[in-house]
């Protein structure tokens, strides 16, 4: 889950010359432009095939590889005399360990020498529903409890507490930096633009190059698994913080500044209030991040329902992933509705806040004292039937589907992701950069042609060009699927209320389910391949551009979609006409952000067969002397996105002024 | 006034519900700690190491009443942890030379602890319904006979040689390169994406040649057969470049942190003298991988089968 909704805000008016009907023949000029380039690149393509690609082999180092590797060495065994180690990071460590331990004793584990934690589950789930029926309303409160009741049912009631103990501890402590952070971005140009690119950077640089030296700086244990899931969810939190304050209007703070408001109340007194819609938001994209970190973590022994994920899929056991998987969405769903709804401002009449205060109160003493009210046992459990079920689909899919499926995976690579491969890692390295400087001095003019070109003289440094043009074929053929399919179902789900119903659970599924429960079976439909790598992308960032593009449509007024009926346009004439071109701006978004959160997923796509980049990185973790080429290709990777990122919204301003 | 009645029967109720039920918290008792303290126990991610693990961290909680804290982590990982005193043995180690020479000769933060007697073997595997229909695959020499058959997607004009997971070394793209085969070494990057493979070969008659290694418990449900490639002579894979032999036999070992193997606790003992055989580290992995048994039951169960093999492993007295 990346980079989070960058904001939409209004464009700049900088002055664009030429008014719009002037502008056609400069498309035309431009389409010609392009055209051409691609004819010579093609030519280029034919006469100098395979020469100058910088390919690597699997196991080959540069020695930027092998400084970053002794560099690492150095790190290691200097680590217990180093005294920013002993008073700095120890300190750290201490610290986030004694919190997030205390907040699992609370909930999760046994403490305080009791079997059991302090608060059983009769009181969790009281205090889930409490909480949720103050700041969301009734529905959000039954659908916490029920949600609750339902972890317990799976027979996973531990496991996900441990889960939302150390969600909970990382969200906490992003919040405290985030929010500030936040602030200070919204209200400092020269802070936004240094905290941009690091934030870019914590997003997308792929977690499995930190991991391992995580733990060397704060050992094995809570307090790396925490840091490593903050690392991914704080950027959201700031980066929206920061967008909130931003749009508070001008006219606003300006009123209060003229009544004589210090800073300080100008501030607290108007700027937070007025953002604090939006920063809610921030806060539960914050909480969706940390959670789809899950797995990850649980391979530094983060305790939760990642361990058991990772443990079932040793022997592919498919169900048991999916029951555990299941656990973090229902988790993910319950906080992202109490958290959406939360922006709405309520007010609870006083007896049911007294009365819930009561009940919460009394379960939570029972919680305390009862076993039956501290252990969740019980006789009716969905948990087997769950993993049975899981299980049998999985078996038929296998069984019945590859055929049909695996022809598809032939037709798509030989058709689509074989060519633009060929094109981008077969011609000389020179040809390609120059071909994309080209288009990006075309499509957004000299700044994103200069911000390539040093992103492209960065990717040669790495040593990892052939892979990393290896992995953009992938990615740009997975971004394509992603729009197509952002399109489609965006439209109809901004057009009917009912099918956004339906859906949007299955895509909050998507976007938390860990990706191995589905992959199993993807591997058994398209076998190890890079197809099988672009599915599992598609499927973790198709989500996003659909939600985006859905609520583009629902947003353009009614009144005109009507007039349009009206003057007897088809339901197609008036997607087609009016409804797309005026959601042009969720389109740029849904593209920009469905391109960051392919990238997000080109590590996954490694274990299933992407080979390249996505290889790279996995097997710098998994082999000491590996390691600095798997960090390069981690840089690699976030210099894609970047790169992919500028020109993408260079493009959007472009098309949308 | 009707609300504090609402109230008040709601507080009533819940404790009325209180009074009539059930055991109190603490009310049992747990057992008490040995003189043997806290083992760390690291945890690699597969299912013959926790076989090993499950057996040790019963024995030494039952007969030794250590408390056994489990660490489930990657290898590199887990070995960095014998430095900052967080892991205390690693029980089923694949060769791994580079991490030895890092962190037993060059840091000396770890020592090994012997054979766990259970002998790993790597190499190129293919399905049992292949090597029964074409039982010559099974020599090097013949693959590049049956190339086009192994043809893929992802491979081209050439056959496909699947590789998995890359914790371990793999010599493959060196070994097509020296021994002229045109097949191209395709990087399925996990272990699931291999025994995905297999399965389905296996099932559909598909053609799959890939990186594998045993003992895995895979091969209690597919007998893969093993490709014969030029025999392994020591030093044949000192340049990596030139390999073109085949993997040698790995002899599995312990290592441990030295601090652990220095205060040669009641713990360590155990570790050092814990040894077995390919078959009973299969059994556990079976009771766990296909029996879908807890590790602690499955290692209750083999434990109990063989008290007289567990006995050796007790320290001395």
């Amino acid at each position: 889950m990346v980079a989070v909704a960058e904001p939409q805000q209004a464009p700049p008016q900088v002055s664009q010359p030429g008014p719009q009907q002037g502008s056609r023949p400069i498309y035309r000029s431009k389409a010609l432009i392009a055209g051409g380039i691609v004819l010579a690149w093609l030519v280029l393509w034919l006469v100098f095939r395979n020469v100058g690609t910088l390919s690597l082999d699997a196991s080959a180092l540069t020695p930027l590889h092998r400084w970053i590797n002794s560099v690492n060495d150095a790190v290691g065994a200097s680590r217990n005399s180093n005294p920013l180690f002993l008073y700095f990071f120890n300190e750290i460590r201490f610290v986030i360990d004694e919190f997030v331990t205390f907040v699992q004793a609370l909930i999760a584990q046994p403490s305080f020498g009791r079997p059991v934690p302090v608060i059983g589950w009769l009181g969790v789930v009281a205090i889930a529903g409490f909480v949720s029926l103050v700041v969301a309303g009734w529905r959000v409160a039954l659908l916490a409890v029920a949600g609750f009741v339902f972890l317990g049912l799976q027979g996973l009631w531990q496991e996900s507490m441990d889960t939302l103990s150390l969600t909970l501890a990382a969200v906490v402590i992003s919040l405290l930096f985030g929010i500030p952070l936040g602030v200070w971005a919204g209200l400092s140009d020269r802070a936004h633009r240094v905290i941009t690119p690091v934030l870019d950077f914590m997003q997308t640089m792929p977690t499995f190059v930190y991991l391992a030296p995580l733990t060397l700086f704060f050992l094995i244990g809570p307090a790396s698994a925490t840091i490593a899931t903050l690392i991914y969810a704080a950027p959201p939190a700031i980066r929206i913080t920061a967008h909130a304050i931003r749009s508070v209007p001008h006219n606003t703070v300006e009123a209060s500044e003229s009544l004589g408001a210090t800073w300080q109340q100008t501030l607290v007194k108007v700027l937070l209030p007025s953002a604090r819609k939006t920063i809610v938001l921030g806060i539960n994209q914050t909480i969706m991040a940390a959670l789809s970190m899950v797995t990850i973590a649980a391979l530094i022994d983060a305790p939760g329902l990642g361990k058991t994920v990772v443990k079932a899929l040793q022997t592919l056991d498919v169900g048991t992933a999916f029951n555990a998987g299941l656990a973090i969405v229902v988790l993910a769903i319950v906080l992202d509705r109490v958290t959406t709804a939360a922006t709405e401002r309520r007010k609870l009449p006083r007896w049911a806040m007294f009365g819930g205060l009561g009940v919460t109160g009394v379960a939570v003493y029972l919680s305390y004292t009862y076993l039956w009210a501290a252990e969740f046992q019980s006789d009716v459990e969905i948990g087997s039937s769950i993993r049975q079920g899981a299980t049998a689909v999985t078996e038929w899919v296998q069984d019945s589907l590859p055929v049909i499926t695996g022809g598809f995976k032939d037709f798509v690579t030989l058709a689509l992701i074989n060519p633009l491969q060929a094109l981008l890692a077969e011609s000389p390295w020179f040809v390609v950069a120059l071909v994309i400087v080209a288009f990006s001095f075309l499509i957004g003019g000299l700044r994103p042609a200069v911000v390539s070109a040093v992103c492209l003289g960065l990717l040669v440094a790495t040593g990892l060009w052939q892979d990393s043009m290896i992995t953009l074929a992938s990615t740009l053929v997975a971004t394509i699927l992603v729009m197509v399919l952002g399109v489609v179902v965006g439209v109809w789900m901004g057009r009917s209320r009912r099918a956004d119903r339906v859906i949007r659970p299955v895509l909050d599924a998507g976007q938390v389910m860990p990706a191995f429960v589905y992959l199993v079976p993807f591997l058994a439909l398209f076998s190890a391949s890079r197809f099988t790598a672009i599915i599992a992308a598609v499927v973790f960032a198709a989500p996003v551009a659909i939600k985006i593009i859905a609520d583009g449509v629902r947003a353009v007024s009614p009144a005109t979609v009507e007039a349009a009926t009206a003057l007897g346009s088809s339901s197609w004439q008036t997607i087609v006409k009016v409804q797309l071109p005026m959601a042009r701006r969720a389109l740029t978004l849904a593209a920009n952000q469905g391109l960051i959160y392919v990238l997000s997923m080109v590590v996954v796509g490694g274990l299933v067969g992407a080979g390249a980049l996505g290889y790279d990185v996995v097997a710098g973790f998994s082999q000491g002397q590996l390691y600095g080429k798997g960090l390069a290709a981690g840089v690699a990777i976030v210099v894609l996105g970047v790169m992919l990122d500028r020109l993408t919204q260079a493009a959007a301003k472009r098309w949308t002024n | 006034m009707a609300r504090h009645n609402v109230l008040g029967a709601v507080l009533v109720g819940a404790l009325a519900l209180a009074g009539c039920s059930g055991a109190k918290v603490g009310d049992s008792s747990s057992g008490a700690a040995g003189d043997c303290g806290t083992f760390n126990l690291a945890i690699n991610p597969w299912v013959g190491y926790e076989a090993n693990a499950a057996v040790l961290a019963y024995v030494a909680e039952k007969e030794l009443k250590c408390k056994v804290t489990k660490k489930e982590l990657k290898e590199e990982v887990a070995w960095q942890g014998f430095g900052t005193g967080e892991v205390d043995a690693v029980v089923e180690n694949w060769g791994h030379d580079d991490l030895r020479k890092k962190y037993i000769d060059e840091q000396k933060t770890a020592v090994s602890a012997g054979s766990t007697g259970v002998k790993g073997q790597i190499g190129w595997y293919v399905p049992p319904w292949l090597a029964k229909e074409h039982p010559d695959i099974l020599d090097w020499n013949n693959l590049n006979k049956y190339a086009d058959k192994f043809k893929t997607s992802e491979s081209g004009d050439k056959g496909q040689l699947l590789d998995g997971d890359p914790s371990f070394v793999t010599n493959d793209e060196a070994l097509v390169k020296n021994l002229n085969l045109n097949y191209k070494v395709v990087y399925g990057g996990s272990e699931t994406a291999l025994i995905q493979a297999f399965r389905q070969a296996e099932k559909d008659k598909k053609w799959v040649i890939g990186y594998f290694y045993s003992p895995q418990w895979l091969l209690n449900e597919i007998k893969l057969e093993k490709v014969k490639l030029p025999e392994y002579k020591p030093g044949c894979d000192a340049d990596a470049e030139k390999v073109a032999c085949d993997y040698p036999d790995y002899d599995l070992d312990k290592i441990v942190s030295k601090k652990f193997a220095d205060a040669n606790g009641p713990a360590f003992q155990l570790v050092k003298n814990f040894k077995w055989t390919n078959e009973d580290q299969n059994t556990v992995a079976k009771y766990i991988a296909e029996d879908k048994m807890k590790p602690e039951d499955a290692a209750k169960k083999w434990v109990e089968a063989n008290g007289d093999k567990v006995k050796a492993w007790l320290p001395k007295a």
